[in-house]
């Protein structure tokens, strides 16, 4: 056999290579995206016998709301965990991004200014923030930490204890509007941006880059991987993914205040691990992260519906994140067990 | 898949069984700021008490964890599922949360705002503790109380730059003539919301006016600062000290005898009124639109403004009689 042949005959087969060599549960049924359907299911049935006002179209649709501006920078950072960096500071980012479209409409600008100015906003916080990791080498964590301060720090110096209001009806639809009976134009936006990830992650050599850099980012510097020019990008795109977020939550309060989406990063963060992204980078799907975002919707809904005090909705979804994180490790102690 | 939809069908089919029929009383959501606040949980109390004097109503007692807008909005939403009759909220945001609000209205869920208001746009009435006139009155009255013969009495503010403390000075100036004309007031003096200062301007007072016999601090800083100099001095029983205060804080100066009586407003009354108005709104007893009058139990009445806001109250007045019990709510 020749060289030729040799290398034609491998030609058909893409390789596939394992984002975790040590999980056998990975495989079939036992996915992690698998164990997340379950979940969502039984929270979707225990919800449904729970209480009488789940089951209704109507219901349904306002859950979405629960998660989708969140789920939209989960989309976005769980590229940022799985190249191994992360970005604290995307909720500080809406409110930085609320407050410019808040001043741009003082100024007398229009609606689709309006959601170019807030997306433009959260594309230059990211790139400030990619380029203080990339550039100078600081710790992303440390960098947006201190961006988290920052950004919503100009807000608060903006607005003080004001608010902005008084958007036109036109930006109204982007928070509040339907496209079709109860499918709102965020839950349509969500659905794009989710397929959207998925090619760029699961199906594009970017997408591949991603994974190797968050395995060994040495490995991939020397295989010829711009290793900072790809994280350069994830941040800008997590930036404009919370400019999106903002422009849609804006809308949808109809008003800006400095206090705007206080606490979204952790739910954000919550999302992602829970959707199966090692926090430490290296392996993840947007499939998981996408169903991680409906289970925080079906679980705050459905304990809203059932009137279950806040605090408690909190202890729930932490309990819910380590059951979720440990099963599986617990599963496979068991059968090592068993094996030996 | 098949599993799935097994269960799917399962549960549609359970919860067309569970669906109770649509029970005849009235459901009240009393939605805070968040929860967790004594001030909130002292608010349901109200409520409650006022949920058994109409009969057949439920009051949910809801709120967020963190006292965001969002938070509340979720909850609003929640609600609006669960065609609740009437949404009574102390608002995290009076802006934020007017488009969710709105769309409870337009499901025909009566929506009124109460303690921290909403915009007019989001809501049907709004009801505050109190107002400007009646918070004036009640500083006076506090130490006209307790001055049969009348006496000299000073203020001490918080800065003098301080919008709200302002206003209620010049209703106070205003009451005086007309309702309490033994009283003289001889003087105010601002002590900037600090305590140091507060302390020093109190002491200054008593130096400067031999007589005095009344310190009102329409402040909860000024307050405790003039309570402790007029303990600090042995004059308990010659100066009484009062004003607005907060019954934990003050709890002391009642009992040590430094002041007879101080007010603020009353979580548990507003908790009260708040269900019942939203219980007359809903079932259509009262109206609110501009100038109505709705009676609100044992509270009295209350007359809606142009924009629907209505003031609950003077001031709740607390004494040896009652700060005991208060100090533990808030």
């Amino acid at each position: 056999m020749t060289i030729l042949d040799q290398t034609a005959a491998a030609r058909p087969q893409a390789r596939h290579i394992p984002d975790r060599l040590d999980s056998p549960l990975k495989a079939g049924l036992f996915s992690w995206e698998m164990l997340l359907v379950v979940v969502a299911v039984a929270i979707f049935v225990a919800n449904a016998l729970a209480t009488p006002y789940f089951l209704n179209a109507w219901a349904l649709s306002d859950l979405t709301f629960n998660f989708v501006e969140k789920g939209l920078i989960a989309l976005a950072m769980a590229l940022l965990i799985i190249s191994g960096e992360i970005d604290l500071s995307v909720a500080a980012i809406i409110a930085l991004a609320s407050t410019m479209m808040g001043l741009a409409l003082q100024w007398g600008v229009g609606t689709p200014g309006l959601v170019l100015i807030g997306l433009a906003t959260g594309l230059l916080c990211g790139a400030f923030n990619g380029a203080l990791v990339t550039r100078l080498g600081l710790p992303s964590i440390v960098v947006t930490i201190g961006t988290m301060s920052l950004f919503r720090g100009i807000a608060f110096i903006v607005l003080g204890d004001q608010a902005f209001r008084g958007y036109p009806e036109s930006f109204a639809f982007f928070g509040q509007g339907y496209v079709w009976w109860v499918i709102s134009f965020e839950l349509v936006l969500f659905v794009v941006m989710a397929a959207l990830f998925w090619f760029l992650l699961h199906r594009t050599s970017f997408g591949r880059t991603v994974y190797v850099i968050g395995n060994n980012p040495v490995a991939a510097a020397f295989s010829g991987v711009r290793v900072e020019r790809v994280k350069f990008i994830l941040f800008c795109l997590t930036g404009v993914m919370a400019g999106l977020a903002s422009v849609l939550l804006t809308s949808r309060l109809g008003s800006t205040r400095p206090s705007i989406a206080m606490g979204f990063e952790l739910e954000v963060i919550t999302m992602v691990v829970l959707g199966g992204v090692a926090i430490l980078g290296g392996s993840g799907s947007i499939t998981g992260v996408v169903l991680a975002a409906i289970i925080m919707g079906l679980v705050t809904f459905g304990l809203g519906l059932l009137n279950v005090p806040g605090i408690v909705m909190s202890i729930f979804i932490g309990l819910l994140l380590i059951t979720v994180i440990a099963l599986p490790i617990v599963w496979r102690r068991v059968r090592e067990g068993q094996a030996e | 898949m098949q599993l799935l939809k097994k269960l799917l069908a399962t549960a549609a089919v359970t919860a067309i069984l569970v669906a109770p029929a649509a029970s005849q009383e009235m459901r009240i959501a009393l939605v805070v700021k968040s929860l967790g606040n004594s001030f909130f949980d002292a608010a349901h109390r109200g409520a409650q008490e006022a949920a058994e004097e109409i009969g057949d109503v439920e009051v949910i007692y809801t709120g967020p964890t963190a006292a965001t807008a969002e938070g509340q909005i979720e909850i609003v939403n929640s609600l609006i599922n669960q065609q609740v009759d009437a949404i009574a909220i102390s608002a995290n945001d009076p802006d934020a949360l007017v488009p969710a609000l709105r769309r409870a209205m337009d499901r025909g869920i009566t929506v009124i705002s109460w303690d921290s208001g909403v915009a007019p746009e989001g809501r049907q009435l709004n009801l505050n503790p109190s107002d400007t006139a009646l918070i004036g009155e009640t500083i006076i009255k506090l130490a006209a109380d307790y001055l049969p013969e009348g006496g000299d009495v000073a203020i001490l503010s918080a800065s003098s730059t301080a919008t709200n403390q302002n206003a209620w000075i010049e209703a106070a100036r205003e009451a005086i003539p007309e309702k309490f004309p033994d009283i003289n007031l001889v003087t105010v003096v601002y002590g900037d919301d600090d305590s140091v200062k507060s302390t020093n301007e109190a002491r200054g007072l008593i130096a400067s006016y031999p007589d005095l016999d009344a310190i009102i601090a329409p402040t909860t800083v000024g307050v405790v600062a003039a309570a402790q100099v007029v303990t600090d001095m042995d004059l308990i029983g010659q100066i009484n000290v009062t004003g607005l205060a907060l019954p934990s804080e003050f709890k002391q100066f009642i009992d040590n005898g430094a002041s007879q009586a101080v007010a603020l407003w009353n979580p548990i009354d507003l908790g009260y009124s708040a269900i019942q108005i939203a219980h007359q709104l809903s079932t259509g007893e009262a109206t609110a639109e501009p100038g109505a009058t709705i009676a609100i139990g044992r509270v009295g009445e209350i007359t809606l403004d142009d924009d629907n806001n209505a003031a609950m109250a003077a001031p709740f007045q607390f004494d040896a009689s009652n700060i005991e019990e208060f100090s533990q709510i808030y």
